[in-house]
């Protein structure tokens, strides 16, 4: 099967299509259409874990057309360490949320669930393209299907957030156009090649200055929004407060993953030289990002506006485990985007579990929910803990080594960083004690139901994969480990070639 | 004779739209008197054979009538645009006219004369033709634009289209004068053989081209001439106005380019200043003015005023990748632009027109299809992948930022940003507001139905595969530029 990845992107959009067949009376149809969709796409991108060879650095499953052949477009597909996690998490969380939505999404389920599968081929293109036209198309077009989510299916102040959530994005990413249209002429005007390949551009080394910075900052600011990294996070909190919970998941788990995927495929490889000297600034962002989401997550009164914030303080370690530049913070970095949009996700999916319950999602309408679902409760325990960092659970292993990684490069931001750790810790436990712990406050939280058969099938692969990687995390880093050790390499020597070049042109 | 063969043949897509007028005329005189449906769909025959002419004619150069037309892939590329412009205005008009109870046979005997004036313009090698073909044009929509005349806004639009397109044609006229006074000819290749002798810095023709320029700022509605647009594309009737958005612009973009190729190259730098300070402005104006519009058919108006700055970018970027991006983007434009006209009259509430952007709310839930086809040409408009109007600014931006013009991409992704909010406000109301009083109705039409079909695959068709209409453009443009 040489078309897998083609396989995996597209399976979707044409259960879409299936489903825009389908005759709109039947709810139940569609619902199942879809999941099925979902499962056989995930099924589908297995076979990349376990044909992965985790010994070869460059890309694997490779899939390359001309498209347009004129500019040097490219229908050009791959996969290496540091996409796979990512391509595997899209398509794993797709079915769960699927499954998440199944009541909460009252009305014109046909249409939530043609979005949500264009959605996902646009998600799993953002990560697979290899050629930068390719992938700015999918870049751009999976706006749309999260914009019609959250405007649609999201909360009293959605379009508000909707029109937000779209318009940062968007320009951002409009100047990363203008970027790549100028990386692509420089690079033809300097090698005679007029491409979009992004292995071939990978390989020019651009001369050291302010093309490269501008170009580097271009990159950066789509990425920084995506991130979102501190100060360009405020469209978030507003996105996932009004989105409905398969829009929270979904943002959350993957979307955000997106701005730290593309620093790490695109600003690394592309501009080291400019990499290396914004590296404080990002390092200084990224702390900032990290004790300000923390902080910002203490003072929360509403449980999805603390799991909200709470993103752009774990996502800073993301960040500054990328800038690290050393093998242990990149793939301390990676594991973390993973184990992000795992307990995020569960997160908030429970946050959702409970909206469904008492629609509210207020920490101050809650207390005392152990002796009425303790199930429930233990899940959400366990998921925060996760989120915070215990050992023995996913989020300890990517902190620590985005720590060490850190440690080795700049010591401050390594030491101010912890201190997040310990802040998390306040912010969810605080959170966690008033909703679950104490007596029963309010009467209406006495009859709630304990998990669903349904919402245990959601939460239960999450949770083992949280154990999974708590506890054997190599399972999952030694996939990324080759191509890190490259993309190091790669950004190393290239960085010396540029500094030759400067050298040598007074 | 074989003179008046290739004169015969370097007009033959004019010749046919021009009989196929001349049919109608006769077809209207004859019963059924009471019907007229029949006649746009003989209008619309004989566009579908002015196409077919084209394409079996694509590849041809002939130069007719002393050197006074030509007949290049260059006009034949804008024949295909007009062509397609003028058969998507027929399609959308019938019913319309009917619903209105304006139905006449000569609303679409004037289209078709609008359309030949159009083709005239894109074979006009010389001042003097590219003029009658301006004035072919432009008296058949002036007409057009006032043809709902129990309308006071009709009135005013006709009026104010008369008024300032006279005064235009006035500067266009004046301009001509100077020029044939400085250089003793009015062909566009002999002025270019001037222009490169050294005559590019004779005030005489500095002025003529300045007044040249007034001309076709009017008929491309780019700021600062564009004070006309929105009263015109609210009052006329909304297929002509989707005809004077798409035909007219093409027609006169057609003539402007072919000046500045053919004669104006050799003094590009400065001429290049000038439209650069056109693009910004028209963009800018045109987007920012946008964004407090709530008629549809204003909001479209000075949302075209920001496309022809769009275009802007791509003539003062220039070379083959600029200019063809300027062809490429007039046809993904004339789909977009004809395709969201062609869901907007549809709407109607007790029988009146429903133009607002509140009279969208709730369409999407009422009527899926419309709604997804009325989305996808707003994102064809903001540009959004993967449709063409992306592709379209793809090439534009990039002819930009290949030039050294940065700024200018800068801007002008910028401005699609703000743009964005805009044509994002229409999904909105479409998908996530529910309509206060009565909801609009959509009239149902098979004819309609065609256009936007049309419409639609042209926008998905150039958004996915650009690349065979993309060679043709550049195809068209590269003998102006040896």
């Amino acid at each position: 099967m040489t078309h897998v990845l083609s396989l995996v992107t597209f399976v979707p959009t044409l259960g879409a299509a299936v489903i825009f067949l389908l005759p709109r009376r039947s709810d139940t149809l569609v619902k199942v259409t879809t999941l099925v969709t979902s499962v056989v796409t995930f099924a589908l991108s297995l076979p990349l874990y376990t044909r992965f060879d985790p010994a070869a650095a460059d890309y694997q499953f490779v899939e390359q057309a001309p498209w347009m052949p004129t500019f040097g477009v490219s229908y050009h597909l791959g996969v290496d360490g540091i996409s796979l996690l990512l391509v595997l998490l899209t398509t794993f969380l797709m079915p769960l949320t699927l499954l998440a939505s199944w009541d909460s999404i009252e009305r014109r389920w046909k249409e939530f669930a043609i979005t949500m599968l264009l959605l996902e081929t646009g998600m799993l293109g953002v990560f697979l393209a290899l050629d930068l036209f390719l992938f700015y198309i999918f870049w751009e077009a999976m706006l749309i299907p999260m914009y019609l989510i959250i405007g649609i299916w999201g909360g009293p102040n959605r379009v508000y957030a909707a029109i937000k959530f779209i318009l940062y994005t968007l320009t951002g990413s409009l100047l990363m156009l203008v970027a790549i249209l100028a990386l692509y002429f420089l690079h033809g005007a300097a090698t005679g090649t007029y491409t979009f390949d992004l292995p071939v551009l990978a390989r020019y080394v651009l001369p050291a200055g302010r093309a490269q910075d501008l170009l580097f900052l271009a990159f950066a600011l789509a990425f920084a929004v995506k991130v979102p990294m501190w100060p360009f996070h405020t469209w978030l909190p507003d996105a996932h407060v009004e989105a409905p919970t398969p829009g929270s998941v979904i943002l959350a788990g993957v979307l955000l993953k997106m701005g730290t995927y593309g620093f790490l495929r695109f600003c690394l490889p592309l501009f080291p030289q400019a990499t290396l000297a914004f590296a404080p600034w990002m390092f200084t962002l990224a702390v900032i990002g990290i004790l300000y989401g923390a902080w910002v997550s203490t003072v929360q009164t509403d449980i999805k506006k603390l799991v909200a914030y709470s993103s752009v303080s774990h996502l800073g370690f993301v960040v500054l485990g990328l800038f690290t530049l050393n093998p242990q913070g990149l793939v301390g970095g990676i594991i973390q985007m993973v184990n992000h949009g795992l307990s995020t996700g569960a997160l908030f999916l429970i946050v959702g579990m409970l909206y469904e319950r008492r629609h509210t999602r207020l920490i101050a309408d809650y207390g005392g929910l152990w002796t009425v679902v303790p199930a429930m409760s233990a899940l959400f325990l366990i998921v925060c803990l996760s989120s915070l960092g215990l050992p023995g659970l996913n989020g300890f292993v990517g902190e620590f080594l985005i720590l060490v990684g850190a440690f080795q490069v700049h010591r401050l931001a390594a030491v101010l960083a912890t201190a997040g750790i310990i802040f998390a810790a306040v912010y969810l436990l605080w959170m966690y004690q008033r909703v679950v712990f104490g007596p029963v406050t309010r009467e209406e939280n006495r009859r709630l139901a304990d998990l669903s058969a349904r919402e245990w099938v959601i939460l239960a692969p999450v949770l083992a994969l949280i154990f999974w990687i708590g506890v054997y995390p190599v399972a999952f880093t030694s996939k990324t480990e080759a191509s890190v050790q490259a993309l190091i390499t790669q950004v190393q020597t290239k960085a010396a070639a540029t500094a030759a070049l400067a050298s040598r042109t007074p | 004779m074989t003179d008046v063969l290739a004169g015969l043949v370097a007009i033959a897509p004019a010749l046919v739209l021009t009989v196929t007028g001349f049919v109608l005329m006769a077809l209207d005189l004859l019963p059924p008197r009471g019907r007229h449906e029949h006649l746009g769909f003989v209008g619309l025959a004989g566009v579908v054979v002015a196409l077919v002419t084209t394409v079996l004619l694509w590849g041809s150069d002939v130069s007719a009538f002393r050197g006074m037309v030509v007949l290049d892939n260059f006009a034949l590329f804008f024949n295909l645009v007009i062509g397609y412009a003028t058969g998507l205005v027929l399609l959308l008009s019938m019913d319309y006219l009917r619903r209105r109870g304006q139905e006449s046979g000569e609303f679409y005997i004037l289209v078709l004369f609008a359309a030949v004036g159009m083709v005239i313009m894109a074979s006009a090698n010389d001042l003097i033709v590219i003029f009658l073909g301006l004035e072919t044009m432009s008296l058949s929509l002036y007409v057009l634009a006032g043809f709902f005349r129990s309308r006071i806004e009709a009135g005013e639009a006709s009026m104010k289209y008369f008024l300032l397109g006279a005064f235009a044609s006035g500067f266009f006229v004046y301009g001509i004068a100077l020029i044939y006074g400085a250089t003793g000819s009015t062909n566009l290749d002999k002025l270019g053989v001037a222009v490169a002798a050294g005559a590019g810095r004779d005030p005489l023709l500095l002025i003529g081209f300045g007044l040249l320029v007034v001309g076709f700022g009017f008929k491309i509605s780019s700021v600062p001439f564009h004070m006309w647009t929105a009263d015109v594309y609210e009052g006329a009737p909304t297929s002509v106005t989707a005809l004077i958005a798409t035909g007219s612009k093409a027609a006169a973009f057609a003539a402007f380019l072919r000046l500045l190729l053919a004669s104006l190259r050799p003094v590009q730098a400065d001429w290049a200043l000038l439209l650069w300070g056109m693009a910004v402005l028209s963009m800018t104006v045109g987007n920012v003015v946008a964004l407090a519009q709530q008629n549809l058919k204003r909001m479209l108006a000075f949302s075209s005023i920001a496309h022809v700055g769009y275009m802007l970018i791509g003539v003062v970027a220039g070379g083959a990748l600029g200019n063809a991006g300027v062809l490429f983007y007039l046809l993904v434009y004339t789909f977009t632009t004809a395709g969201a006209f062609g869901v907007i009259l549809l709407l109607e509430r007790g029988g009146e027109e429903a133009v607002r952007l509140e009279d969208t709310a709730g369409l999407a839930n009422r009527h899926p299809l419309l709604g997804l086809a009325l989305t996808i040409f707003l994102l064809s408009l903001i540009g959004i992948p993967p449709t063409a109007g992306f592709v379209g600014k793809f090439y534009l931006f990039g002819a930009a930022v290949r030039s050294g013009y940065y700024w200018l991409a800068v801007i002008g992704v910028l401005n699609s940003a703000v743009a964005a909010y805009y044509y994002l406000r229409v999904i909105v109301s479409m998908y996530m507001r529910e309509p206060e009083g009565t909801p609009t109705s959509v009239v149902p039409s098979f004819a309609g139905a065609l256009a936007l079909v049309v419409a639609l695959w042209g926008v998905v068709q150039l958004g996915l595969l650009p690349a065979p209409l993309f060679d043709l453009a550049q195809s068209a443009v590269l003998p102006l530029l040896r």
